[in-house]
């Protein structure tokens, strides 16, 4: 019975999942293929010999800095770095991936907090809801990109570096989905649920903490999805401009420098993994969350 | 059109047996909408005595329920004076003097059963103790002890009913506004429903007022039948319904259940009549 389950799980969620994995692989071999030929053929025209298919096919997949790396040069890559080196080497990935995971985390959580405070300050008062909102839209359409080395500068010559300007920069990114998400789920209770509230001439305060809140629940797992991912990405631009001293940013900026492929690809890699995990550490926080609340199985 | 011209009086001399809980006069509501304003209440002058069960019957857009929610204060009347428990109807809320019971159960989904009931008692401050006696006490009233942990999802849309009349009267108010707290059920539940609440109702002798848009269903419960008619909401006319206190369902068979019930549909019809 369970072993079945197991299997239908497997079947049902597992399945397509790979299918699209192995999709993605066949497009990377083949593009590396394409894109990297042409340093392939150029070389063996330098040397004067003759490249036959196969063995441009095997140059294209083993060059030192490729176009394009061959999807086992970034998985080798990504084993020495990850679990080859002692974790506490400024070469290990680990390393730097912990320092943009804290980064991330700080500025996910201060993001998550300040979108529900503005969120709940949104829909209890018309004042803030006018004059905010179109604030909070008008934050998002400046580039990120440009305005995260001013809050590092601005930071830095507070004498403040490190963790909390990455974090600033993650919250930032973040607070914007929850906020958003949270108006929406905080307006979502029907008229008879607000009006069942009145006849028991609840205070404002309990019917945010008895109706709009657990209301709220599905809109908030929704929003702290994007959220955390878009902190991961706050964190790795929060770090590009520090001058490459830690955190996968600095991998990537530091791997750009000097042509390496190879570790840009793994670090960018590394990163999608992060987010992937972070993204379902939430999905299973929301499961737990909406089967205490009584969902449907 | 004799019958529309005694109405009134019917309306204003009946001579209540016990004090009055609900009285209105004048009562005027007019809504302001984008096109036009609506008169969904106008001059409505009546008077609820303790422990009766009266229903408010007509068509849609007659202001049943309108004036069930001015009672709750829920809306707020634009002219006229109304009075519940001789407070203001927000004085009566604050002291909740009533309970509230909607066309859909309104069951909170993340809550279970026992939670659901005990929300009010929750917003009353109400230690958990109490609130748990209370729980059992009117899940057992409403038929549904042992369903306290389950959630709203996994009952039927008659026993969510139940629940959310479990969770008016765990308030224990004097009085329970209900706004056609059967319309979305099926006729065998909602009879087996209706025969529930009567029992409940004779119990607790506690004021009902009941809005329906069901004649036999007015007619079974009530011991008065205010009828109501559309543009502008007002009352036609108010039917005495003195079946006794004991209402088996096949009473409906009887000559003087369909006397009332007659009565009722004429009532309608003539509130209706300059419709068409």
């Amino acid at each position: 019975m369970r072993l079945g389950a197991f299997v239908t799980l497997l079947r049902v969620r597992a399945l397509p999942v790979i299918a699209v994995l192995l999709g993605i692989l066949v497009l990377w071999y083949l593009g590396a293929v394409w894109l990297n030929a042409a340093f392939a053929y150029d070389a063996a025209a330098r040397s004067g010999t003759e490249l036959s298919f196969s063995e441009m096919i095997a140059q294209t997949m083993s060059q030192k800095r490729p176009v394009l790396p061959a999807p086992h040069q970034v998985a080798a890559e990504m084993w020495k770095t990850i679990v080859e080196i002692a974790p506490t080497s400024k070469r290990s990935l680990l390393y730097h991936s912990g320092i943009t995971l804290s980064s991330t985390l700080l500025g996910f959580v201060l993001g998550t907090a300040l979108g529900i405070a503005l969120a709940i300050g949104i829909v209890h008062s018309r004042v803030l809801d006018r004059s905010l909102m179109p604030w909070i839209i008008t934050s998002q359409t400046i580039p990120i990109l440009a305005i995260a080395p001013m809050i590092i500068v601005i930071f830095a010559s507070q004498g403040i570096t490190g963790l909390l300007p990455k974090a600033f920069i993650s919250m930032y990114l973040s607070f914007f989905p929850v906020a958003v998400g949270m108006v929406k789920g905080l307006r979502s209770p029907d008229a008879m649920h607000l009006d069942l509230m009145r006849t028991y001439s609840s205070s404002k305060l309990q019917t945010l903490l008895k109706l709009r809140l657990p209301a709220a629940m599905p809109f908030l797992f929704a929003s702290m999805k994007v959220g955390v991912a878009i902190s991961l990405v706050g964190a790795i631009i929060g770090e590009l401009p520090t001058g490459a001293v830690a955190g996968l940013g600095a991998r990537l900026l530091a791997g750009s420098y000097y042509g390496q492929t190879v570790q840009i690809w793994s670090a960018l890699m590394t990163a999608a993994i992060l987010a992937a995990v972070l993204v379902i550490l939430i999905d299973i926080a929301s499961r737990a969350v909406t089967a205490r609340m009584g969902a449907r199985p | 059109m004799t019958v529309l011209e005694a109405s009134p009086a019917i309306g204003t001399e009946v001579q209540l047996s016990s004090e009055p809980v609900i009285e209105t006069r004048n009562l005027d509501l007019v809504f302001q909408t984008a096109d036009a304003p609506v008169h969904a209440l106008s001059d409505i002058d009546l008077t609820i005595g303790k422990g009766e069960f009266v229903s408010l019957i007509g068509p849609s857009g007659c202001g049943k329920t309108t004036l069930l929610r001015v009672i709750a204060d829920l809306e707020q009347p634009t002219g006229g004076t109304i009075s519940v428990n001789g407070m203001t109807p927000h004085e009566a809320r604050e002291n909740r003097a009533y309970g509230y019971v909607f066309q859909h159960s309104a069951l909170f989904p993340w809550r279970t059963i026992a939670k659901n009931i005990a929300l009010p008692l929750e917003v009353m401050g109400i230690d958990k103790a109490e609130r748990d006696r209370r729980v059992e006490e009117n899940l057992a009233l409403v038929d549904l002890k042992g369903f306290g942990r389950k959630f709203p999802w996994q009952l039927s849309g008659g026993m969510q009913q139940r629940a959310s009349i479990a969770r008016a009267l765990a308030v224990q108010p004097d009085m329970l506004l209900m706004d056609e707290p059967f319309g979305a059920l099926d006729e065998i539940v909602r009879d087996h429903l209706n025969e529930q609440l009567l029992k409940l109702w004779a119990r607790t002798k506690k004021t009902v007022v009941f809005v329906t848009h069901s004649i036999p269903e007015a007619v079974f419960l009530s011991t008065r039948i205010v009828v109501m008619s559309p543009r502008p909401g007002r009352i036609h006319e108010i039917i005495d319904c003195d079946l006794g206190e004991d209402r088996p369902l096949d009473i409906r068979e009887t000559p003087e259940f369909l006397a009332i019930a007659q009565r009722v549909r004429d009532g309608l019809r003539a509130g209706h009549a300059y419709d068409e």
